[in-house]
This record gives structure tokens, C-alpha cells and sequence, in this order.
């Protein structure tokens, strides 16, 4: 090796170490973290926020040194506008994720885009933010509300239902999920509930499911919600003799510890599940097991592909999220593996991505499971997308 | 018809619910007249400490004891730590420092049991349903849940109108320093009146536990709807929360059984389903205004 070539070779050593340097002696970037902690709606905040920090090594996520800020909005958009604005104000963060609930969504989405802050989704993906309501610097990991409940409504026409009974609490999401079901369902609507989302007792609707006899029932009731309902359903003397068809938020693999045997026969579709084989969400959910000691929820996954996701961009934009189109660049090549394996963000800014049937089944060792039967939908973007001019 | 009667149940057992919330609230209000936000912790805790029982010993009865005790025993230890400094403030403090207890019992919930709910089911001999008439299967545990608040309701009524107890908690109500002054152990009273409140708070969450899924936040969802029953019923009075408890219990399941099928027949679907689930959710709130504007101490005023 000749001296020249020696000495350029040092140069360039030095040029590209210089920047890492500099960053890691920087204040760590900080991602204001806003999910719900607490009530019912408690573990799904939980599961995405401990795989999001599965994903961050050593501090670090995509080589930038970052500071997780969590707090818990309690499912109240009030609460939750006041954190978002004390991390704007107060904490400098530019970098917001963590919302479960849509109804929190709509109401911080706006502030967080409007002092030029950019909100990356690890769940809620409410219609009124994915159509003319979209925006530059707001991306969706998980899914569009309406599509979760679309592929129950493929599901329900693959497995020959004719007349179905639809409930679904009345906020943003359970909208979303009736007008999604209803998309794709080609059969006939034996009758529509809005529920209370701070309801927990469905006898009332459960005499009147009976009252009207339908071929099967959908219901959007995520985590707590979710399990009081099918167990009273059980109780109601329905389940076993009226099919259920959901979508994963009303049986995930936490719901499904809860409720035993009365999920037996559910249909459920989901984006991910936990037995999916390819290496990213086998190491995954090996690893979250290790951690945490329990099986991982498919919020869970959302959290850690969002993680996955910011990591990728940070890595493009090498730590700087000041810019916010360089940022945006990067962050719309979705270059990573996400643990749902095919993965793109659509015109809006929201996934295209598959759908799979899943039903509960009986494992080996006696204890019930979620297990993966087929795709019900292919690259599936959103109704949405069109009406977005970005 | 048969719907009817199915809703009409429903709103029978809801009622109870609410009166075993409604009964410990009110009398822990009349006698020391402190607003306790914090009963829906007892709530919360009766229903853990239930399911976490009858999870580790694979029995109900041991379970509903547990809940029971320790709703009883932490509501009693609440009252001799922190509450008893409140009877005499304002309101206010009353509310500020019991919704700090509700900060602090959520929390610790959160930290010995997670975020993850909590599932303990009915026991064998009560799941399932009976025909109480031809062709409505009703489900056994909520007829238990029937049966148990209603023994309960009569059990205090003879308590309250019948012992040497209740004459007190009676005399408490109305002429509070009067019996102070005529030699009773008021606090020796109110740390009992108190521990039957929490008592009874913790049956509700035991009994409910099996039905709805046991997590943390679970108390502040019936909070409300107990404070209204107790404003209906008449604050500090027994017999106003039983008639509030059902009036609550039957107008919220009613409207939501029948108002959006009502509505339907005279507007659009979407219209009426959108109204009748915002009517119905108001429903209990109207009848509250309802009953006030009419009668503006509730049904059955303790302090008449």
C-alpha cells in the first residue's frame, strides 16, 4: 500500500467517523411517546410501547442515540393534547408515535402537524387523517382503521355468510370499521349497534342479536371491551350457535388468554400474527418472549414495526429529523423488514400490505393459540388514498 | 315480548349492580358526608382480589370471600389512614384528596397484577343458561347476580330499620352531632358504616369480575353512573339508591334495547342509529335533570 493511497485511505476513515462522533456527543434525539396506559384499553399501549423499545439497542435506534418520552393519555384526547403540547413546547420533540385510539389521534394529529412536528402511526389510522385530511408529515405503519375491518368482511363472504349483525363502539375507529366491514361484505345487514366505548356490559345487545338471528356477527371491541363481549356472549347462550366473525382487535393473543375456550371458533384476519414465518418475526417474538414472558400481541408487532421504520429513516437522514422532506424521503422507501413481511407505504402515506385469515386453535400442549390459515386480501391500500393531494 | 322480558332482566340485574355500588356510597355520604370518589377503587379491588383468589384456588366461594375481605379490610384502613382527616373539610378537599386515592390504588393495581386484564370465570355450576321461558335462555350467573343483590337489598333494610346499628346509622344521617353528644362512639361508627360501604362495593366487583373483564380503571366507569343513581335516589338515603339503582338500571338498558329500532321507523337508518346511540348513552343523565328539576333533593331525601 502506497503512502497516497494510505493516507486517503486515513482521510476518508476519519470523514466518515467524524459525524458519528459528533452525534453520539449530541443530545440524544427525543420521540414523544403518547399511548394509552391505563384502563382497557391499558395492555395495548403497553405491548406497542415495550416492543418499541425492544427495537431500540444500547439507546440507540438506526445508529441516532434517542430518548423514548412515555405518557399515558389515559384514552382522553384532553389529557393528551396537554403532553403533546408540553413535549412541543417544553421538550423540543419533533418526533411523535405511541397513540392507540383514534379518538386521540384526531385530536393531537393537528397539533403535532401544525408546529411542523412529524407522527409516525403504530396504531390508530383514523379515515378523517388518511383522505383529504392527510398530510406530508404523517405516516401510518399499522393500517388504515377501515382495512383491519375490510379483510373481516372478505372473511365473511369467504366463509358464506349471508346475513350478518354488525356492533362497534361509537368513536372514530368503530365507525371506520362498520364502514369497512360493510365495503366488502356482499350478504345482508341483519342489524347495526353502536356501543358505548366506556361499555362493558352487552346484555342489552346480546338479546337483541338473538332477537334478530343473523348468520353471524361482527363486533369491533378492542382489548377489555373485547373480552367482556365474547365472554358474555358465551354466557348469553350465543356462541356455537352464531358464528363470529371479527377483525384482530377484538381477538388478540392477550383477549385470547382471557376468554378461553369461548374464542373457539371465532374467525379472525389480521395483518400479522405471531406464528408468521419469516426470520424478522421469528426473532421477534422469540425475543419479546425472552424479555417480557409473554406472547407478543399484534399491537406489539405495529410498535416494533414502527420502531423499524424510524430507524430506517433516521438511518437515511443520518439522525436529523429538522428537515422534514429529507426526513419524509426516507422514511416513504421503507427500507427495513417488517415483521409482517410484504410492506410499502401507499400514496397517502398509509401501509399496502396483505391480510390473513386466523382462528384460535388447541396447540399441543393444551393451551390455546393463534394460528395463521390463509391470505384474504393482497396489497390492500385503503379507500382513501385517492382523495389524498399530497 | 320475549325480548322484552330478556331486557327487562337486564336491566333488573344492572340495577342491583349499581345498588350494591349505589348503597355504600350513599350511607358513607348521609352518615359522615364525605364524597367519596375513591368507591370505585373498592370496586376495583373486590373484583381483583376475587379473580386473583379464585384463579389460585380454582374456587368461586373463595374467591367472592376474598374480594369481599379485602375490599372490607383496605376500605377500613383507608378510612382510619386518610379519609377521617376529611369529614370535616370542604367538599373540595374531600374530592381532590379521595381522587388522589383513586391515582394511587390504579397505580398500585397496575404494579402487582400488570396492565393485562385480569379473567376469573363463573364457576361451573353457574355458566350456562336457562330457559326461563320457552325460548330465552337466560344466563344462570346473572339471575345469581339477581338473586344475591336482592337478598342484600332486604338483608340491609333490616339492618337499617330493624338493629341497634341501623337505628344509629339512621340517627347519624339525620341528627349528626346529636348522637355524637349522646355518648356514641362516633368514630367507632363510621370506620363500621364505612367497611360495610366498602364491603358491599367489593361484592359488586366480585360479582361482576366473572361477567366483564377485571383491569385497572374498571371502578371509574361505574363511578359516575353510581353518583347519578345516588342524586336520583336522594344523597345519604338506602332507600332512594335501591329506587334509583333501578330506574338507572332499566331506562339505560331499555333505551339502548329499544330507542335506535324506535327511532328507525320514523327516520333514515343511519340517522337513527347515530341519535339512538347518543340518546341512549345520555338517557340516564336526562332522567337525572328529569328528576331533579321535579324534585330537587331526589326521590327520597335523607335529610328531609
Amino acid at each position: 500500500m502506497s503512502v497516497l493511497t494510505r493516507r486517503a485511505a486515513l482521510a476518508a476513515a476519519a470523514t466518515l467517523a467524524a459525524p458519528a462522533i459528533l452525534r453520539a456527543q449530541a443530545a440524544p434525539l427525543k420521540i414523544g411517546f403518547v399511548t394509552t396506559l391505563s384502563g382497557p384499553g391499558g395492555y395495548l399501549g403497553a405491548d406497542i410501547r415495550d416492543a418499541f423499545q425492544l427495537a431500540i439497542e444500547n439507546n440507540t435506534l438506526g445508529g441516532t442515540p434517542v430518548q423514548l418520552l412515555v405518557e399515558d393519555d389515559g384514552l382522553r384526547p384532553a389529557q393528551a393534547k396537554q403532553i403533546v403540547d408540553r413535549f412541543l413546547k417544553t421538550e423540543r420533540v419533533k418526533l411523535f408515535t405511541g397513540v392507540v385510539f383514534s379518538n386521540v389521534m384526531e385530536a393531537i394529529a393537528p397539533d403535532v402537524l401544525d408546529e411542523g412536528g412529524i407522527y409516525v402511526s403504530a396504531n390508530a389510522g383514523p379515515s378523517s387523517l388518511a383522505g383529504r385530511g392527510c398530510h406530508r408529515n404523517y405516516f401510518v405503519v399499522s393500517w388504515q382503521n377501515d382495512t383491519l375491518h375490510e379483510s373481516a368482511g372478505e372473511n365473511a363472504n369467504r366463509l358464506g355468510h349471508k346475513r350478518v349483525f354488525v356492533l362497534a363502539p361509537n368513536y372514530p375507529a368503530g365507525r371506520d370499521a362498520i364502514t369497512g366491514f360493510k365495503r366488502f361484505f356482499k350478504g345482508e345487514i341483519a342489524g347495526e349497534i353502536y356501543t358505548r366505548l366506556d361499555q362493558t356490559d352487552y346484555a342489552a345487545e346480546m338479546a337483541q342479536i338473538r332477537a334478530a338471528n343473523p348468520d353471524a356477527v361482527f363486533q369491533f371491541h378492542p382489548g377489555g371491551l373485547g373480552i367482556a363481549f365474547i365472554r358474555q356472549y358465551q354466557q348469553a347462550g350465543l356462541g356455537g350457535r352464531i358464528p363470529m366473525v371479527v377483525s384482530s382487535p377484538s381477538l388478540d393473543s392477550t383477549t385470547l388468554n382471557a376468554v378461553g375456550d369461548a374464542a373457539l371458533g371465532i374467525e379472525v384476519s389480521a395483518q400479522w400474527n405471531s406464528d408468521f414465518d419469516n426470520p424478522v418475526s421469528k426473532k421477534f417474538v422469540a425475543d419479546f418472549q425472552a424479555r417480557y414472558n409473554r406472547i407478543p400481541t399484534y399491537y406489539a408487532s405495529q410498535g416494533f414495526d414502527t420502531a423499524l421504520a424510524i430507524a430506517a429513516a433516521l438511518r437515511g437522514t443520518g439522525g436529523r429529523v429538522d428537515d422534514t422532506e429529507a426526513f419524509r424521503r426516507e422514511m416513504l422507501k421503507a427500507n427495513f423488514q417488517a415483521t409482517r413481511g410484504k410492506f410499502r407505504f401507499g400514496p397517502n402515506q398509509h401501509p399496502i400490505q396483505d391480510w390473513y385469515a386466523i382462528r384460535p386453535e388447541r396447540g399441543a400442549d393444551g393451551k390455546l393459540f393463534l394460528k395463521t390459515q390463509g391470505r384474504v386480501l393482497a396489497d390492500r391500500g385503503d379507500a382513501y388514498a385517492e382523495q389524498c393531494k399530497i | 315480548m320475549i325480548l322484552l322480558l330478556e331486557q327487562l332482566l337486564n336491566g333488573l340485574q344492572f340495577g342491583v349492580m349499581l345498588f350494591l355500588m349505589a348503597a355504600g356510597l350513599t350511607l358513607v355520604f348521609g352518615i359522615m358526608g364525605l364524597i367519596n370518589l375513591a368507591h370505585g377503587s373498592l370496586y376495583m379491588i373486590g373484583a381483583y382480589a376475587a379473580a386473583w383468589a379464585t384463579l389460585q384456588t380454582g374456587s368461586f366461594l373463595l374467591g367472592l370471600l376474598a374480594g369481599l375481605t379485602a375490599a372490607a379490610v383496605i376500605g377500613m384502613a383507608l378510612e382510619a389512614a386518610i379519609l377521617r382527616r376529611l369529614y370535616a373539610r370542604e367538599h373540595l378537599d374531600q374530592v381532590l384528596a379521595t381522587f388522589g386515592v383513586i391515582l394511587f390504588c390504579n397505580e398500585a393495581v397496575a404494579m402487582i397484577f400488570g396492565r393485562q386484564p385480569l379473567m376469573a370465570g363463573p364457576p361451573a355450576w353457574l355458566s350456562g343458561s336457562v330457559e326461563i321461558v320457552p325460548g330465552v335462555p337466560y344466563p344462570v350467573y346473572r339471575l345469581a347476580i339477581i338473586a344475591t343483590g336482592l337478598v342484600v337489598a332486604a338483608g340491609l333494610y333490616l339492618l337499617i330499620s330493624r338493629t341497634r346499628i341501623g337505628m344509629l346509622v339512621r340517627a347519624g344521617a339525620t341528627h349528626r352531632e346529636l348522637v355524637g353528644a349522646l355518648g356514641v362512639r362516633i368514630g367507632l361508627l363510621y370506620t363500621a358504616v364505612f367497611g360495610l360501604g366498602a364491603l358491599l362495593a367489593g361484592l359488586a366487583g366480585a360479582l361482576t369480575g366473572p361477567l366483564l373483564a377485571v383491569q385497572v380503571g374498571m371502578g371509574e366507569r361505574i363511578l359516575i353512573t353510581t353518583f347519578v343513581v345516588i342524586v336520583i335516589g336522594g344523597l345519604g338515603s338506602v332507600r332512594g339508591a335501591l329506587a334509583g339503582a333501578m330506574l338507572v338500571g332499566m331506562v339505560d338498558t331499555l333505551t339502548r334495547g329499544f330507542l335506535p329500532a324506535a327511532l328507525r321507523a320514523v327516520l333514515p337508518a343511519s340517522e337513527a342509529d347515530a341519535l339512538g346511540s347518543g340518546l341512549s348513552s345520555m338517557a340516564v343523565f336526562i332522567l337525572m335533570a328529569i328528576v331533579l328539576l321535579w324534585r330537587p333533593r331526589g326521590l327520597f331525601p335523607a335529610h328531609a
